[in-house]
């Protein structure tokens, strides 16, 4: 598996991407993450969680939201009645505090986040592993159907990412992280003297608050699957790869679930 | 760099055991670490906006149709401080803006005097740290008429504006007051405003005379302005973080 095309990008700490190693009982041991990545994931998740949580006690400082420009007060197209103070950063409603933690792990998620999209692109790693090629578009419904049917890649198939993973993770990564920030940005009244064609884009300051919260409502869509998922097919071989790089393939014959 | 598994788990070992003695040590300075970290992201964004943001760079302006019909007063709404009340209660004919600190000329002008200097009208949308926005149309003095006809002196680094209003709406309570830097003092859309949808500011909204800062959240924006101070330094007035809801924890630059 370490054929010659490894050598290509540069690999400075760990084994080289695809690197396997066998395991008793014909298991294949292969290095999915390098350390760069496995940091970025997880100061991802916490600037995420903390940016969700604390985010959820600034909503709760005027729980309505409009389209538009300006808040039309009497009618919002949706008040949210109220949320527990366990999903809460600081616990109980506290705007000024709320707003502090919100900044700061806006500051860790940005700088982490470009650091991950220069790293992905300069290593090439990005286009190798979760840009879907033509081949795979074309059985994008197909895969859709498998996975309806909770049938997921085993063994060699899940050595790379599905096309449905490779198409969710692109769109999270490219399209509704930076729409957090760009959303983000628009709400802040000084950014917006030099930003104003973004406000105009999104229909307004409100109309971005909105987006921002919709925004938000994705990413946690997308947690509730993806860690939902991370249990389904395996939970202490996909943390221990995203821990230690490593990911155990199980051989085809011993392959879990596939009665059907 | 850091090469074999052995030596990343002996670095791990080191972290959680220096994680665990600091813990053990002061939970206490631990956590006063922690908040000063995280208040330390405002000071970033501070420098972040100035450096992405030229001076001039102007807020967004509104037309007429956008005015809000429903600009929700905010804050004090009536003070009840005795020499608010009477002179509100003279229709504010008595009232006279001071503006001293760091000046070489201190001034002291009736609404008359600041009517008769040149004037700049805006459409501009209030943001409220809580989240809403309404738009209002605002006409007043450029501040930095003032402070030019005052003539700062060159140690001047900030322009505190006291209030007259207690947000406690008591008689003694702490009263209102804000601070903003020299860039903001300047700015083109920086007024004193002493009228708001082409009326006369009324009691709800500040008057009879406001600050409009308009690249700034709402809370920047001081009601019911007494005095105007230049300072070089703020750490030593009232909580010593350079306004009222900065002292109660709020970030003193609030352009975010």
């Amino acid at each position: 598996m370490s054929d010659g095309t490894l050598e290509a990008f540069p690999v400075e700490d760990g084994p080289p991407d695809h690197a396997d190693r066998p395991l008793p009982g014909g298991r294949t041991d292969t290095y999915r993450h390098p350390p760069l990545v496995r940091i970025n994931h997880w100061l991802n998740v916490t600037a995420v969680v903390v940016l969700l949580m604390s985010g959820a006690n600034i909503l709760l400082a005027h729980p309505h939201l409009y389209w538009g420009v300006r808040s039309t007060f009497a009618d919002p197209w949706l008040s949210i009645p109220t949320i527990p103070d366990w999903l809460l950063i600081p616990q109980g409603r506290n705007l000024a505090e709320a707003r502090t933690w919100h900044f700061f792990f806006a500051w860790v998620f940005v700088i982490n986040g470009l650091i991950y999209l220069a790293y992905g692109f300069a290593s090439k790693r990005f286009g190798r592993r979760l840009w879907p090629t033509t081949d795979e578009l074309k059985g994008t419904w197909a895969s859709v159907k498998e996975h309806a049917r909770f049938h997921f890649p085993k063994d060699e198939e899940a050595r790379t990412y599905n096309v449905i993973q490779k198409l969710t993770y692109v769109t999270i990564i490219l399209v509704v992280l930076p729409m957090m920030l760009i959303t983000g940005l628009s709400m802040s009244p000084g950014f917006n003297a030099v930003g104003g064609f973004l406000l105009d884009i999104m229909g307004g300051r409100q109309s971005a608050r909105t987006l921002h919260f919709l925004s938000a409502g994705l990413i946690m869509g997308f947690i509730v699957v993806h860690v939902f998922l991370v249990f389904w097919t395996g939970f202490l071989n996909n943390m221990r790869a995203m821990i230690t790089g490593w990911f155990v393939l199980e051989p085809s014959d011993h392959t879990k679930g596939d009665a059907a | 760099m850091s090469g074999t598994p052995m030596n990343r788990r002996s670095w791990l070992g080191r972290v959680l055991a220096t994680a665990g003695v600091m813990a053990l040590a002061g939970c206490q300075r631990a956590s006063d670490a922690g908040a000063n970290l995280l208040v330390s992201a405002e000071a970033l964004t501070r420098r972040a906006q100035r450096l992405l943001i030229p001076r001039e760079a102007l807020a967004p302006e509104y037309d007429v149709s956008e005015i809000s019909p429903d600009f929700k007063p905010n804050g004090s709404i009536s003070p009840a401080a005795a020499d608010y009340v009477a002179l509100r209660d003279a229709g504010f004919a008595d009232y006279r803006l001071e503006v001293g600190g760091l000046v070489e000329r201190p001034l002291s002008l009736s609404l008359a005097e600041l009517r008769a200097r040149p004037s700049r009208t805006q459409i501009t949308k209030h943001d409220c740290v809580e989240g809403w926005t309404a738009i209002g149309q605002w006409t007043g003095v450029r501040l930095e008429t003032l402070l030019d006809e005052a003539g700062l002196k060159p140690e001047a680094r900030y322009i505190v504006f006291h209030c007259f209003d207690a947000l406690t709406q008591t008689e003694d309570g702490p009263r209102y007051y804000e601070s903003i830097d020299l860039v903001d003092a300047r700015h083109p859309q920086t007024l004193l405003a002493y009228d708001m949808n082409r009326e006369v500011l009324g009691v709800p909204h500040g008057a009879p005379l406001r600050l409009r800062v308009e690249r700034q959240l709402g809370y920047k924006q001081a009601k019911y302005i007494r005095r105007i101070e230049a300072v070089e330094r703020f750490d030593d007035i009232e909580g010593g973080h350079g306004g009222y809801w900065p002292d109660r924890g709020y970030a003193w630059y609030a352009g975010i």
